[in-house]
């Protein structure tokens, strides 16, 4: 007999959606006595479990081998995800989930992770297509991630109070649009990265500076140390009494906060460049600036953009929290502190969604512009080939 | 010319050659936590104009360091060097020297044309001349269609060939040469040596060259320094009379052998030296 190798996942997925057609989908109205939906009542919902039976079933034989195997997974967990969402809102099953319903969400669960899996263990040398492998692994994941909150809050019938479903806070993400444009515009635009431009380019030219200096050099770094650690909370309110209410006191913030990584990563980044390459230098009579301009600024990039990466998240957080501490009546910090005391905790989600994904764009882009200037360095390499 | 120099010349040269190089009791110790190191002891040599000069000898024995302390690149700790008649320091700043280093060096973030042009970057040519003789260099050490890759696309002989053509670019007198073809195999070997020999017999260039290779050092030399280490000196300098447009031929013949073979023993008796 010839030993086949079971898809342990895609068993586990047909298993798990074959109970769900059996045990109950939703529990009991406590008013009425009587289950809430059957899995009989909604065809739809029927067919995806029958499909996840019969996609499972098929793929522990044959294994998920290709990317169109995956593809053909995921096609069946988007329907499933679609007839699950619809469930719980169209057939009242939100709040009374039973475990039919949940052991159909595990059966997705199954599918999702060996896709996943499958497609981001693909090589190929054609650039686009690994590119929207590389694209889809993440997106698939988060989606996913966002389809688990939404269920589990809504299916266990969560108190929105404690934790919207994602749904909710991307509505009020879309009909307050006008505010959170006015918060972001005032947050970040304004605030942030004024603070980071200001920050870190104050640090970067005082960096060249001090690389002349040598006790400053050393001196440096405990001092930096000793500023990263002052807490933001603190330092927020002065500055609010120095700069005022508006823009300028939370950049001011920012530029305390970003100044030291700053300074710090150039310092070491100036100092980065090999001794061999000094001494080639040397042996064209190189200067001063022209040294700095030809060698060491280009060793001292990836240095400068760790700092740049690090900055960019602290220069948000620092516009966000600095904003606790008086404010115009806008901006992303205000709107949560305020929102809270309103119990909008949708609203204080959808800035939390808002500052999130204005921290990776902001984060990205740099990354983004790293990969352009320093792709010559070794962690850059490996899948240019 | 200082006349210090002149009154040297005429004093000391048997032909008009000038003396390139010029040292005298160099001795370099360097001081390590585990004592001091003689890098250098008693060292006293004469390249002139025109001269190639081979230093061959044990790892360890100073032919590094001598050939830094040349171009300025280490501090001698006693006696005399003169650069040209001036200090290695002001040769250094006229830009007297094309350094091959031991390891390529070549700078990452910039393409192997790019890294060629770098010291004519230095000394303000313009990018036409820049890019002519970029090319020009890169085609001596065959790399030609390579300029636009970058080095770590490059293998590592490919990287020391670009390395020399990048010390050949800007046409400096004196060639300093570490090892520069230690990476390399046979055949690129015997093709560089031939065309440094041709570069050398056209141009008039000073070459000093550190070598492994006793065949090496013999067929392109008009002297061999032999070296030996703890503490490191010179312990033999061997004149050799061949033409500068010697071709391979000549590794075959006696004078060639006997050459050689002097080599050897020199070598052979600052090894036994350190048992
Ligand atoms: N910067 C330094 N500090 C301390 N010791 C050094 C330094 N540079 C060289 N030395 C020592 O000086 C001696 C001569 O070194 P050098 O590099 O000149 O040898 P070499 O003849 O070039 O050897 P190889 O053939 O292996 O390249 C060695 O003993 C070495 O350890
Ligand atoms: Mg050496």
């Amino acid at each position: 007999m010839t030993q086949v190798k079971l898809d342990k996942f895609c068993l586990v997925a047909a298993v798990a959606a074959l109970l769900a057609l059996i045990f109950p989908l939703a529990g009991v109205d406590g008013d009425t006595g009587k289950q809430v939906a059957f899995v009989g009542d909604i065809p739809g919902l029927a067919i995806a479990m029958a499909l996840c039976v019969i996609a499972g079933a098929a793929f522990t034989w044959i294994g998920v081998r290709t990317i169109f195997h995956a593809g053909i997974l995921l096609a069946v967990v988007i329907f499933g995800g679609w007839q699950a969402v619809d469930a719980l809102y169209e057939y009242g099953v939100a709040g009374y989930a039973g475990l039919g319903f949940w052991l159909f969400i595990i059966s997705l669960w199954a599918f999702v992770w060996r896709a996943i899996d499958v497609i981001a263990n693909y090589h190929s040398l054609e650039t686009v297509k690994q590119q929207s492998a590389n694209i889809l692994v993440p997106v698939a994941f988060g989606v996913w991630l966002l389809f688990v909150w939404e269920v589990v809050v809504s299916g266990f019938g969560v108190p929105q109070v404690l934790l919207p479903p994602p749904s909710m806070i991307g509505e009020r993400f879309v009909s307050s649009m006008d505010t959170m444009a006015a918060d972001f515009y005032q947050t970040f635009v304004k605030a942030a990265l004024s603070g980071y431009v200001m920050g870190c380019g104050s640090a970067f030219l005082v960096a060249i500076a001090v690389d002349r200096v040598p006790f400053l050099k050393r001196g440096l770094l405990p001092l930096g140390n000793m500023v990263s650690a002052l807490p933001i909370i603190g330092v927020a309110p002065i500055m609010v009494m120095w700069f005022g209410f508006d823009w300028q006191s939370k950049a001011a913030v920012i530029v305390i906060m970003t100044f030291f990584p700053m300074l710090v990563n150039t310092v070491t980044g100036l100092n980065a460049a090999g001794k061999l390459e000094k001494d080639l230098m040397a042996t064209y009579a190189s200067g001063y600036w022209s040294t700095l301009f030809r060698l060491r600024l280009p060793a001292a990039m990836p240095f400068v953009f760790n700092a740049l990466k690090i900055n960019s998240t602290l220069a948000l957080i620092g516009a966000i929290v600095a904003e606790f501490f008086g404010t115009p009546i806008v901006g992303m910090g205000f709107r949560i502190s305020t929102e809270v005391g309103r119990m909008n905790i949708d609203m204080v989600w959808a800035e939390i969604a808002l500052a999130a994904l204005a921290g990776t764009a902001f984060y990205g882009a740099v990354a983004y512009v790293e990969r352009k200037a320093t792709s010559w360095h070794p962690s850059f390499r490996v899948r240019r080939h | 010319m200082t006349l210090k120099q002149v009154v040297d010349n005429v004093a000391e040269m048997p032909a008009s050659k000038k003396a390139v190089v010029d040292v005298k009791d160099l001795s370099l110790t360097f001081q390590t936590t585990d004592g001091p190191v003689y890098a250098l002891s008693e060292v006293n040599l004469t390249i002139e104009e025109g001269d190639f000069v081979s230093f061959i000898g044990p790892s360890g024995c100073g032919k590094t360091t001598l050939l830094r302390v040349i171009a300025d690149l280490e501090k001698a700790t006693g006696g005399e060097i003169s650069i040209n008649g001036v200090s290695p320091e002001d040769a250094r700043q006229a830009r007297a020297y094309g350094y091959v280093f031991q390891a390529p060096a070549l700078l990452p973030w910039r393409s192997i044309e790019s890294n060629v042009t770098l010291p004519l970057e230095i000394m303000d040519l313009s990018k036409e001349e820049r890019i002519k003789r970029a090319h020009d260099a890169l085609k001596l050490v065959e790399l030609n269609g390579f300029e636009k890759k970058f080095p770590w696309q490059l293998s590592g002989g490919m990287q020391q060939r670009a390395s020399i053509a990048r010390a050949l670019s800007f046409d400096a007198d004196l060639l300093l040469m570490d090892e520069p073809f230690g990476a390399l195999d046979e055949i690129v070997r015997d093709h560089l040596n031939e065309q440094l020999l041709k570069l050398w017999a056209r141009t008039n260039k000073t070459v000093a060259f550190v070598t492994h290779s006793i065949p090496e050092a013999v067929y392109l030399s008009s002297k061999i320094v032999v070296m030996s280490p703890r503490p490191g000196r010179i312990i033999d300098v061997i004149e050799t009379k061949f033409p500068k447009d010697r071709t391979l031929d000549i590794r075959e013949t006696p004078e060639f052998l006997e050459i050689a073979h002097r080599v050897r023993e020199g070598l052979r008796a600052g090894h036994s030296n350190d048992e």
